[in-house]
């Protein structure tokens, strides 16, 4: 696919030297694994509110009807037997279990941690989940519970879920849970910046909050049920990606609507947008909302149709949930045994 | 670790009793030819004999006008519209109960996907019924003068596309305005017809008010010439329907047609592109590109051209094209043998005039009837195939510069069914609409039908309208 570059060229807001600099940086590397020949590098694009504006304003629309059609088509797949099987362990290993509660205990997150590790301890071939995703003040109890399992430990950060602190406090947070042993962080954006306009400011608190990081995945928090519209989330996707997001994820799961298919579906698109216009691979995890296998397995196809099979991996699809993975358990026991077992033959979290 | 396979989810076939053979339905039974032979129907998917149909000869043809006027005369067209509404709708919860059943069917003797017979024809057959049921007392508020009144008996025509929708569309408001009707379905798709008979039966409809002839084209024009029919309706092709003009020139009887069509899709810089996509594939993939009024001419503005057609044939990757019945089918069989050679012919006469073709890589099943989806680029207003109609899954692409060369080149043809517009600029959806010569303007959507929503041609894509308000027009005097 060609770069979404001429978009941005046709609008009058980009003064001329932004043109041309555009045009100049989009045919510098050539990225011969993929087909697509031209891979731009957009880093300039944030260069000033102005051409940031303009960029991001200059991206297609989305019609709200087709996009919500697509995906209500999409959620008509009907998966069974192979195929379920094949999609059910896959999302046990893309599941981030997350417990964000102010009644979180060290005593909770162990436990989440031994489910993180086994979810189905009678079944030893059932896999591990992906990660564990806590408050930043449980990092070191997750850590600890965790050492040496391959779960990784992902801590929410930068004033979640509403994101309204000044920048110090959001760094300092995340400095914070990355000196804990988080492998990711999980940000929020500053809506209240995004809706006004102010998208280099939203930008920079990336930029800085990514800093922060280090050697640590940033998840970008878009909270989607408070962008309210496609146009929105597709922009708010292709910030977070320019400024460096590893992950765009849907939602705190604190606000409704929480993830749905059309956002995320709007979401797969600008991954896969932009790894064809830059050659950087981003992930995509929905969160909130989703709590049984047959959502997941929607998901899994809406990921499957519209990014493609690459973006099918938990280093690059992921769902944010905790009441999913005890669903997940028991269609797999039915699949493996024939029978639903109840529910005490699945751990409480 | 292997890919994402969706498994086979093929519905049941199950659920549809298909009987070996069956007759004529008149006067509220189904009866033996007096003159005829019978046919066979087969499933295009795997060129399986269903079961085999009579072919109703001119004898034949009479009895049922003659079933058709009787039941006119003596119960449909003087009963009070309240009661005839009460048909209606029970016809249509009828269709609504029996819905798998029909979907199956339909999708086994035409070949299109279940998920479209499931999710859009019997839908909206139902619809469509429940629709016109609402109309049936309240004629006198349509429109058309204080009192209208019906014509007949009405002899209708209908294609293989949507069989049972195509049928709907004929008997719902014909029979809500007070007419009778005998129907012939197509040759290769009669099987739904003939459940709609049985669930006439089941609605005990007065024996008479619904009369389904079988067979082919004679059968057809032995309806049409009948001396005792008072309305023809036919949808079909063009060829056809300029048959069926001069043999009713002349006569008393009405006419409506709804004929081929060679739409225009455009889709401008603005567009929302990713839905845009969405809408082309919709445009001429439904339905196997089956589909009168189906966005068969893709104009794309050059500036977009590149991105649009890379994305679009990324789409058409995803495409699923296999067994019908699969429920993740996306699309389906081509129809018949016939069919298929016409759009092999027209797609080999697209490359020789030098357009370069396109298709995505699926493997065809080696039984039945299968056309990958196919799309031509760098085509001209000269190449044949941006000016005849397909009726297949296959996508002619051309492109324009401004708004004023997409109206004259998407008017540039002889027909004028639909017109697709893409654009997030509403000021320019209205321009355009305004501008194109065309029963039917999409915006932003295509191929979305509704009971609600009139339907018909300009040109030579025919004339009347079906569906609505406007739709009850040919089946009144007024």
């Amino acid at each position: 696919m060609p770069p979404l570059l001429p978009a941005t060229q046709r609008l009058p807001a980009v003064a001329a030297q932004d043109h041309d600099k555009i045009t100049q940086v989009a045919a510098r590397v050539d990225f011969t694994a993929m087909t697509a020949s031209v891979i731009a590098d957009l880093s300039e694009v944030a260069r000033s509110a102005t051409a940031l504006r303009a960029f991001l304003h200059g991206l297609p629309g989305v019609d709200q009807v087709g996009a919500e059609q697509r995906a209500a088509m999409l959620a008509t797949r009907s998966i069974k037997t192979t195929a379920k099987a094949y999609a059910i362990d896959l999302a046990i290993r893309m599941v981030d279990l997350t417990t964000l509660e102010g009644a979180d205990t060290a005593g909770k997150v162990r436990a989440l941690c031994a489910k993180a590790q086994r979810p189905d301890p009678a079944d030893p071939s059932c896999p591990a989940v992906a990660a564990v995703c806590v408050y930043p003040a449980m990092v070191p109890t997750a850590v600890s519970a965790l050492h040496g399992s391959g779960v990784h430990v992902a801590s929410v950060a930068t004033a979640f879920p509403s994101g309204q602190a000044t920048l110090d406090v959001k760094i300092a947070d995340t400095r914070a849970a990355v000196a804990a042993g988080a492998d990711e962080i999980d940000m929020v954006i500053n809506r209240g910046a995004f809706l006004s306009g102010h998208y280099l400011q939203v930008y920079e608190e990336i930029r800085a909050v990514r800093a922060a990081c280090g050697a640590a995945h940033l998840k970008v928090i878009l909270e989607t049920g408070e962008l309210a519209t496609y146009d929105n989330v597709r922009r708010a996707s292709w910030l977070a990606m320019l400024a460096g997001a590893d992950f765009i994820k849907t939602s705190t799961g604190k606000v409704q609507p929480a993830a749905t298919m059309p956002v995320t579906l709007v979401m797969l698109e600008a991954v896969r947008d932009f790894r064809d216009t830059t050659g950087r691979q981003v992930g995509v995890k929905p969160a909130g909302g989703i709590r049984t296998t047959k959502d997941a397995v929607r998901y899994l196809v809406l990921v499957n149709e519209t990014a493609g099979e690459d973006w099918l991996d938990p280093h690059w699809f992921r769902f944010g949930a905790s009441t999913l993975l005890n669903d997940l358990l028991m269609q797999r026991t039915k699949l493996t045994t024939g029978y639903y077992a109840g529910p005490d033959y699945f751990t409480v979290d | 670790m292997p890919g994402f396979d969706y498994a086979p989810a093929p519905e049941s076939r199950s659920i549809v009793d298909i009987k070996p053979s069956y007759g004529l339905f008149v006067s509220g039974e189904f009866v033996d030819p007096v003159d005829g032979t019978a046919f066979k129907t087969i499933s295009p998917a795997t060129e399986e004999v269903l079961a085999e149909v009579a072919t109703a000869g001119p004898s034949d043809v009479d009895r049922a006008v003659q079933a058709a006027r009787s039941a006119y005369a003596s119960v449909w067209g003087t009963m009070s519209g309240r009661d005839r509404a009460k048909y209606l709708y029970r016809i249509a919860r009828i269709v609504q109960e029996r819905a798998r059943e029909l979907a199956v069917l339909e999708s086994l003797d035409n070949g299109k996907p279940i998920r479209e017979s499931r999710d859009v024809d019997v839908p909206l057959v139902a619809a469509h019924f429940f629709y016109y049921a609402g109309w049936a007392d309240k004629l006198a508020h349509a429109g058309f003068g204080p009192a209208p009144q019906p014509i007949g008996v009405a002899g209708q025509v209908i294609p293989w596309n949507f069989p049972l929708l195509m049928l709907a569309w004929k008997i719902a408001p014909a029979l809500a305005c007070g007419n009778t009707v005998v129907l012939k379905p197509a040759e290769t798709t009669p099987l739904t017809a003939l459940v709609f008979a049985e669930i006439c039966q089941q609605a005990d409809l007065p024996p008479g008010v619904v009369n389904i002839v079988t067979g082919a084209g004679e059968t057809g024009a032995a309806l049409v010439n009948h001396p005792a029919i008072d309305k023809v309706a036919f949808t079909g092709s063009t060829e056809v329907g300029r048959l069926i003009a001069k043999a009713v020139a002349g006569t008393r009887k009405r006419v409506t047609l709804e004929l081929g069509g060679k739409a225009a899709n455009i889709v401008f810089e603005d567009a929302p592109i990713d839905q845009a996509v969405e809408g082309i594939v919709n445009g001429i993939f439904f339905n196997q590109g089956h589909v009168c009024c189906a966005g068969s001419r893709l104009l794309v503005q050059e500036s977009v051209a590149d991105q649009v057609l890379e994305s679009l044939k990324r789409r058409m990757t995803q495409l699923r094209v296999g067994d019908p019945l699969d429920k993740n089918t996306d699309i389906g069989a081509i129809n018949s043998a016939e069919q298929l050679d016409r759009i092999r012919r027209l797609s080999e006469i697209g490359s020789s005039e030098g357009a370069e073709r396109w298709s995505a890589p699926c493997e065809l099943p080696d039984r039945g009837f299968w056309f990958a989806p196919t799309i031509f680029t760098g085509v001209t207003q000269a190449h044949r195939i941006a000016r005849e109609e397909i009726f297949g899954p296959v996508l002619s692409v051309l492109t324009f510069r401004t708004p004023a060369e997409a109206v004259e080149k998407a008017n540039n043809t002889p027909y004028g069914l639909s017109a697709g517009v893409w654009t997030e600029k509403g000021s320019r959806i209205l321009a355009m609409a305004d501008r194109l010569r065309a029963g039917v303007v999409w915006a932003n959507t295509f191929n979305k039908f509704d009971p609600s929503s009139p339907f018909g041609g300009y040109k030579e894509s025919g004339y009347g309208r079906e569906g609505g308000r406007h739709g009850l027009e040919a089946y009144l005097a007024y």
